[in-house]
């Protein structure tokens, strides 16, 4: 297994009441699955999980992607700078 | 250091701090451009009907400076322009403060404003930050525009085509 710290960002954070959530995942689990997991642990999250892109070592990658094994993870709502 | 290339000159930042316009203004002064084009954005007091009495716009930090430098790379590719500025605040801003600049200079005006629309366009597409606004009706996040995972793959040329 392998450990993620997952940062979130705006309604997903304030929701959530913390900065960071903290994951346990098998080798090569992909973006889908961290999403499923989350869900699974934090139904109040799952409105707003189902709307994040997800980055990791600040790219974002795609839904069928593994997760890369040591970058950070970040969830990010649709965004609204400008 | 001015060399006397026509190679571009790129100043980036995410910044807490009120943003200076005319400070961003002269870093893109040069005597090769005949054509500056400025954006602000400032902080409106209305957004979808209701009254705003201040945002806060938060950042993923380490990205958004990431996101700001490949725009403007992406950008000075694509048009012959010598010099980028791109800022983006962060934290409380009340109705009317600066939100964002972007300042474009370039021999001739045509390239400016396009490369300058292109930028501000695609800065709100891109970079990860978010505003809260607050007004009399509570406080409440703005969630607009998905990011989308090709951005992280993409190679400077096959973002616009989907758009």
């Amino acid at each position: 297994m392998i450990r993620y710290e997952v940062r979130l960002f705006a309604s997903l954070r304030e929701q959530a009441g913390v900065e960071t959530l903290d994951i346990e995942l098998p080798e090569g689990a992909t973006v889908a699955q961290l999403l499923e997991r989350l869900s699974a642990l934090r139904p109040d999250l799952a409105g707003g999980l189902r709307r994040v892109a997800v980055a990791a070592g600040q790219r974002i990658i795609p839904r069928d992607a593994p997760l890369p094994p040591g970058e950070e993870v970040a969830l990010l709502p649709p965004v609204s700078g400008g | 250091m001015n060399t006397g290339e026509a190679a571009t000159r790129t100043y980036t930042a995410l910044t807490p701090d009120p943003i200076n316009v005319e400070e961003i203004r002269q870093r893109v002064a040069d005597p090769a451009c005949g054509a500056t084009v400025l954006m602000t954005g400032q902080v409106r007091d209305r957004h979808q009907g209701r009254v705003v009495d201040r945002v806060t716009y938060q950042a993923y930090a380490p990205m958004a400076r990431q996101v700001l430098a490949e725009l403007v790379q992406e950008a000075a590719g694509r048009w012959p322009v010598l010099r980028f500025a791109l800022v983006h605040r962060t934290g409380v801003l009340p109705v009317g403060e600066t939100s964002v600049v972007v300042a474009v200079a370039a021999p001739h005006r045509t390239e400016a404003f396009e490369a300058c629309r292109w930028c501000i366009d695609e800065l709100k597409r891109r970079l990860p930050v978010w505003k809260q606004e607050e007004g009399p009706d509570g406080v409440r996040w703005q969630e607009e525009i998905p990011l989308e995972s090709s951005n992280g793959e993409r190679d400077g040329s096959g973002r616009r085509e989907g758009v």
